[in-house]
């Protein structure tokens, strides 16, 4: 049996847990379609055996509507790929999900599509962070909840836009 | 409990006994705090409200799944089932949590002082033995933090507003903090779970820790200090409930138990 962690994927593995982690790439995010859910920070493990694939992943908040979606698509991609292969994916908390696991390939598309990435939070106040479209600094709070759970929403004071950003967590 | 073995074979029984008690405590906290929350859904006081409370209550009630999926493993049944079929005298979440929503000065407090207890109590299960409690804390309480601050910026800005907004946030609190001491119980195996180190602190530890927070913000708005809370008439944690549950779990559970065997 093999496995690897998300986070070794710059180490040599094993191919099929390589390749697997590979495939994992093409599936994204049903909430956010510009990054995909390794991006994201989501994949914690990948197991390989003779007939099983194994994934595990993290839920990025523990309700999450979109986690059985998410579920779905794996299976849906893997078993195309892998069509030989049972996959299992289960959610595990053993880790928990914050959004520094988020890569910088994934904060940059985050940006590309509009979204702020997750910004410095302090006890009593979260600060704001720069307009993903005009970059200016000069942003504020409309809400810590917007349309996702892991989602707030700012206002650009320069450009006058109304922005998302990822919650830190 | 020494180990982390989430195997639920394992447990001995009167530990598991306990373990179940108090994982129905977190979960049924959770369940009727959210569903209160998913009441303020179109008719909150601005529409920020109203995505800020759907998502909450949004947040919470995974929380509760989370909780019921726990006790599913247990052996106690399908988690729906303990969600929406279980009679009141079943039940275990604090009569804070369940009392109505009122003004909007008395839902602010009321979760603000709920939010409060809610970090202090998942800190002290960061560190459980029972592993899957452990987990699930360590998530919540980085959630958490959106919650408390919300409330807390909400709280701040009702009571140092003076006028209407102040003398509703005193009735208010006169309200709720008629209800607080029952948040902080345990249950009849309140022993067993801090000996086994289900929770780390026992519940004037809890108490105090809770305390130690509300008393500086009360000082800081220059709000009163209510007076040490008193137990209320019922206790939630062994299943004396208030009319206002009953009324909650018939309307929260409408449609479930219309069709119960259907696939939602």
């Amino acid at each position: 049996m093999f496995w690897m962690n998300s986070d070794d994927q710059g180490h040599a593995g094993e191919p099929l847990c390589q390749a697997v982690l590979l495939a994992l790439d093409g599936v994204s995010d049903p909430e956010i379609p510009a990054v995909s859910i390794r991006e994201l920070g989501m994949v914690h493990r990948v197991t390989a055996e003779e007939d099983v694939i194994s994934v595990e992943l993290l839920p990025t908040f523990v309700g999450c509507p979109a986690l059985e979606l998410i579920r779905g698509k794996v299976i849906e991609r893997l078993t195309a790929q892998f069509h030989a292969k049972r996959v299992n994916v289960s959610f595990v908390m053993t880790q928990p999900w914050t959004s520094q696991r988020i890569t910088s390939v994934g904060i940059e598309k985050l940006r590309a599509f509009g979204i702020a990435p997750p910004v410095r939070r302090e006890p009593r106040c979260l600060v704001p962070p720069p307009c993903p479209y005009c970059g200016a600094s000069d942003t504020r709070i409309e809400n810590l909840f917007g349309p996702t759970a892991c989602r707030s929403l700012f206002y650009c004071t320069s450009c006058q836009q109304p922005f998302e950003g990822m919650k830190a967590v | 409990m020494k180990n982390t073995d989430a195997c639920p074979s394992s447990i001995p029984p009167q530990l598991r006994t306990a373990l179940v008690d108090f994982l129905y405590q977190l979960a049924d906290d959770e369940l009727v705090v959210g569903h209160r929350n998913s009441e303020w859904l179109g008719v909150a006081p601005d529409i920020e409200e109203d995505v800020a409370f759907a998502s909450m209550a949004q947040d919470e009630i995974g929380h509760a799944t989370y909780f019921y999926g726990l006790l599913e493993a247990l052996g106690e049944g399908r988690a729906d089932d303990l969600a929406f079929v279980r009679t009141v005298t079943e039940r275990r979440n604090a009569v804070l949590t369940e009392q109505q929503n009122g003004d909007w000065a008395t839902t602010i407090i009321r979760h603000y002082l709920y939010d409060l207890f809610e970090s202090v109590r998942l800190k002290a299960l960061v560190a459980s033995a029972y592993e899957p409690v452990a987990q699930g804390a360590n998530k919540m309480l980085r959630e958490e933090y959106y919650h408390l601050l919300h409330m807390g910026t909400w709280f701040r800005r009702l009571a140092m507003n003076g006028g209407v907004a102040r003398s509703r946030i005193e009735c208010a609190l006169a309200l709720v903090w008629k209800d607080v001491a029952d948040l902080f119980t345990l249950g009849e195996h309140r022993e067993i779970l801090v000996r086994e180190g289900i929770i780390t602190m026992d519940e004037p530890e809890l108490y105090a820790a809770w305390e130690r927070e509300v008393t500086q913000v009360f000082t800081e708005l220059q709000l009163q200090w209510p007076g040490s809370p008193q137990l209320p008439a019922e206790r939630g944690r062994v299943g004396q409930h208030t009319i206002h549950l009953q009324t909650l779990l018939a309307d929260m559970g409408e449609v479930y138990l219309t069709y119960p065997q259907t696939n939602w």
